[in-house]
């Protein structure tokens, strides 16, 4: 078969599949799936879509600032949802600010997920003392919250690391701190399926064909407990999203040189007061917008895969 | 009837008890930033200097509206031109109980030239002081300096045996303070009319008054608490909600619904102070830039290039919704040697100013890093995005490094071998005299006479150095002008700094309260009256 074959091969038995068939009858998942794309690609493509390029100094002008939206009095066609404090068009920003949003929560998502799946193998195969430890942790971290968590990793890496580097890593320790404070859903949800999983014949039978534990895990294993992961992952992203904007609009995510939407939205609160409201209004309506969109499609795709619901 | 005269009783006392609570009036206000530290010698900054002025005293003050008026010395008088005699005033007291004498003033002054002093230009003016008796002193200077009395305003004097039994005899620095903790920079201990009776860094301070003040103050207030709060909605949010008696500054963008609100009203003027930018002219290679082995800034064209490409009525109106004045000087109108006639700002011209830098050699531009605080000015941060986006259009390219000003003035004042090759800064004369923008940031700078501590840039030009030692001797207030006026033009022409503009004093304030919003942004609680 070509790869073309392939591929019509694969379309078809994902229209034949139950999960297309859920999908096509819930109208409230197709929208939020169309607005989730939207979203995904003016992100992806923002260098190219956005109208301006706002965090290039050198185009951005001074004197357009404090522009309302162009339905407002006084709006200007160049910048359809008016401009912030520094004249840069809002649109594009919430264009390059949902690019790191996203980029970030599929980072983190898909950190905590690495550690989370291998931790939740390795636990429920192996059992005895390595599961008492992982799953105290993994307890343990369960009572505090996971904002609280991500706060505290990232104050650490700001007192660790030198000031001129701030700027720079800034992203990469939310990722990590975001990451980190999410784990534990995973590796609990593996280390379920694992043991359940592990007492199987076809494992049992790798067992005793000698296979080592490692590949058993991985090979065997792991695909069977991976569909639960996915539905986690996805619910994870909205929530890892929403942490990143909580700590951005904090003031201890990303800078204000490379902003995501909680970063616009805490820059933007400080004209709430003096009636720009569009400054703030529209990056939080987006954050509001995306994460919404994503957890719906998280909670269809738990009922589609979900055996019992079907 | 006893009965109810027993009850009668009761209710009275109850009512009593309560009125008294009621009469222990309690002043909250609220600033953008802490003060760096509790030591009066570790940093020479206005916020700070004014708070630690209702718990420190110089020998000399200001009234609420600039006079100069004496406080801990009763009289001076100067018996040649570089003498003074100060009578120091008898029976003031430290917050500790001990008395106030001239071994005191001996004492803080020479902890203002010690190794962790921000105060070492003010601590230069004076060559020695002689005790003549315990409340009698004279003081000798290097040269005639009509202005010293000014200057002594902010020469806070301690109390000597509380510093050696707490070993702090020496000026603590923020930058140390930071980390270590030392005891003068967490705890006071002044003449003035309150006394800190808890602190905790960038969260509260509470002070109360101190019953045994030299001096009878307007200011009915029993205790004070200071809250700063970095972000501005939050701020006006408190002010408007009734948690403050007092806010500032206030965005310029929420004057009008402060005006609109009930109980609140906003309270402006202009401020005696001037943001300017500074150009490291002293290394011969910029801290990151990636132009290497030479400075650009030490190419007078580079200079003008900036100069030129710099659009302060955009700042003006966008930025500071047009209260503010572009400003062509180092000084602003209210200070003494202001020439309106020099005030002209650099023309606003990109494409001169991208001219200038062809000719300089730097046809495509060049990089370098900017420093900036972000809770010290009016709308601080605002401004430099906007420097760095207009740098940007004739091919500058500036990282811009924003922080709180803990950070910011640890990073690149003296103490921290000025790290900064381009920053924001603002500056009120003390003396509220253009000698003292001179020597503090005109001058170049000299380890030895600890002049031109706060030319951060290192600027540095053999003839205005002249002009301002020159100056400080005049007594002549026509030649004084004219000297002044030389000494501004040369800087003007060599672009030492960038002048943007005055920015406005922004005060919110709660219906009823009294206080006195001095030209220099100074809070003095002794004018503070309460409701």
């Amino acid at each position: 078969m070509t790869v073309g074959a392939h591929l019509v091969d694969g379309v078809r038995r994902f229209r034949d599949s139950d999960v297309y068939y859920s999908f096509k009858r819930s109208p409230v998942t197709m929208v939020a799936a169309v607005v989730t794309a939207i979203f995904l690609i003016s992100a992806l493509f923002a260098p190219w879509l956005a109208p301006h390029q706002p965090f290039d100094p050198a185009t951005v002008e001074l004197l357009d600032a404090f522009t309302p939206p162009v339905w407002e009095a006084g709006g200007d066609p160049r910048f359809l949802l008016g401009t912030d404090d520094q004249g840069r068009d809002m649109l594009s920003t919430i264009m390059y600010g949902a690019r790191i949003s996203l980029g970030v929560g599929f980072a983190a998502v898909a950190f905590a997920m690495v550690i989370g799946v291998s931790l939740g193998l390795v636990s429920g195969y192996l059992g005895g003392a390595i599961d008492a430890v992982i799953m105290r942790v993994a307890d343990i971290q369960l009572s505090f919250p996971a904002i609280l968590i991500a706060l505290l990793i990232d104050g650490v890496a700001r007192s660790l690391l030198p000031r001129d580097m701030h700027g720079e890593v800034a992203i990469y320790v939310l990722v990590f701190a975001i990451g980190i404070s999410g784990w534990v859903q995973y590796a609990r949800t593996v280390r379920g399926s694992t043991m359940v999983e592990k007492n199987k014949e076809y494992v049992q039978a790798a067992h005793v064909m000698g296979i080592p534990p490692m590949l058993i895990m991985l090979r065997h294993v792991l695909p069977n407990v991976m569909g639960p992961v996915l539905v986690i992952g996805t619910i994870h992203l909205a929530v890892a999203i929403i942490t990143e904007a909580t700590l951005s609009f904090l003031g201890v995510g990303v800078p204000p040189t490379s902003p995501s939407l909680g970063t616009l939205i805490r820059v933007g609160n400080d004209f709430l007061f003096s009636g720009e409201w569009w400054i703030t209004i529209f990056p939080g309506a987006a954050l509001a917008l995306l994460v919404l969109a994503v957890n719906l499609l998280g909670d269809w795709l738990r009922d589609a895969l979900n055996p019992k619901l079907r | 009837m006893r009965f109810r005269n027993g009850i009668l009783a009761a209710l009275a006392a109850t009512v009593l008890a309560f009125s008294q609570g009621a009469d222990a009036k309690t002043f909250k206000w609220a600033f953008q930033g802490d003060a760096q530290s509790l030591d009066p010698h570790g940093l020479n900054e206005t916020f700070s200097l004014g708070y630690l002025g209702n718990v420190y005293e110089g020998l000399t003050a200001y009234s609420a509206n600039l006079e100069l008026i004496p406080a801990l010395a009763e009289s001076w008088e100067t018996t040649s031109p570089t003498t003074w005699v100060f009578k120091l005033r008898q029976g003031v007291k430290f917050h500790n109980g001990n008395d106030f004498t001239a071994d005191d003033v001996i004492f803080s002054w020479k902890r203002t030239l010690t190794e962790g002093s921000d105060q070492k230009v003010r601590g230069a003016l004076i060559k020695s002081i002689t005790k003549v008796d315990d409340h009698t002193i004279r003081v000798e200077t290097p040269g005639p300096i009509p202005t010293l009395a000014r200057e002594l305003v902010w020469l806070y004097i301690m109390d000597k045996e509380w510093a050696e039994t707490n070993n702090a005899v020496e000026a603590e620095s923020p930058k140390e303070a930071d980390t270590s903790g030392k005891f003068a920079s967490l705890n006071a201990n002044g003449t003035g009319p309150f006394m800190i009776v808890e602190r905790q860094p960038d969260v509260k301070s509470v002070f109360k008054r101190f019953n045994n003040y030299w001096k009878d103050i307007k200011s009915n207030v029993d205790e004070v608490i200071f809250t700063p709060i970095s972000q501005d909605a939050t701020r006006v949010a408190a002010l408007l909600s009734g948690e403050l008696d007092l806010a500032y500054p206030i965005p310029v963008q929420d004057w009008d619904r402060l005006t609109k609100a009930d109980g609140v009203s906003p309270l402006t003027g202009p401020e005696a102070r001037t943001i300017f930018l500074g150009m490291d002219q002293d290394r011969d290679e910029l801290l990151s830039s990636n132009i290497k082995g030479k400075n650009p800034f030490k190419d007078l064209r580079v200079r003008q290039a900036f100069a030129h490409a710099l659009n302060l009525d955009a700042i003006k109106e966008k930025i500071m919704r047009g209260a503010a004045t572009p400003s062509g000087l180092m000084v602003a109108p209210q200070i003494n040697g202001h020439n309106p006639a020099l005030n002209q700002p650099y023309a606003y011209d990109p494409a001169k100013s991208k001219r200038l830098l062809a000719e300089a050699g730097y046809p495509d531009g060049f990089e370098l890093t900017m420093d900036c605080p972000n809770n010290r000015y009016v709308n601080d941060e605002r401004i430099c995005q906007a420097v760095v986006g207009m740098l940007a259009k004739v091919g500058v390219k500036v990282d811009l490094l924003a922080q709180p000003k803990s950070k910011y003035f640890a990073k690149v004042l003296a103490q921290n071998d000025y790290d900064t090759s381009f920053y924001l800064l603002g500056w009120t004369p003390g003396s509220i005299d253009s000698h003292n923008v001179l020597q503090n940031l005109l001058v170049c700078r000299n380890k030895e006479t600890k002049a031109g501590q706060f030319n951060l840039g290192g600027y540095c030009n053999p003839k205005v150095d002249e002009l301002s030692s020159q100056i400080g001797g005049e007594t002549d207030p026509d030649k004084r002008q004219e000297l002044i006026d030389a000494a501004f033009q040369i800087h003007k022409d060599d672009v030492g700094h960038l002048p943007i503009h005055q920015q406005p004093l922004s005060w919110g304030v709660r219906d009823g309260v009294t206080v006195a919003q001095r030209a220099d942004n100074v809070l003095d609680f002794r004018n503070v009256v309460l409701p």
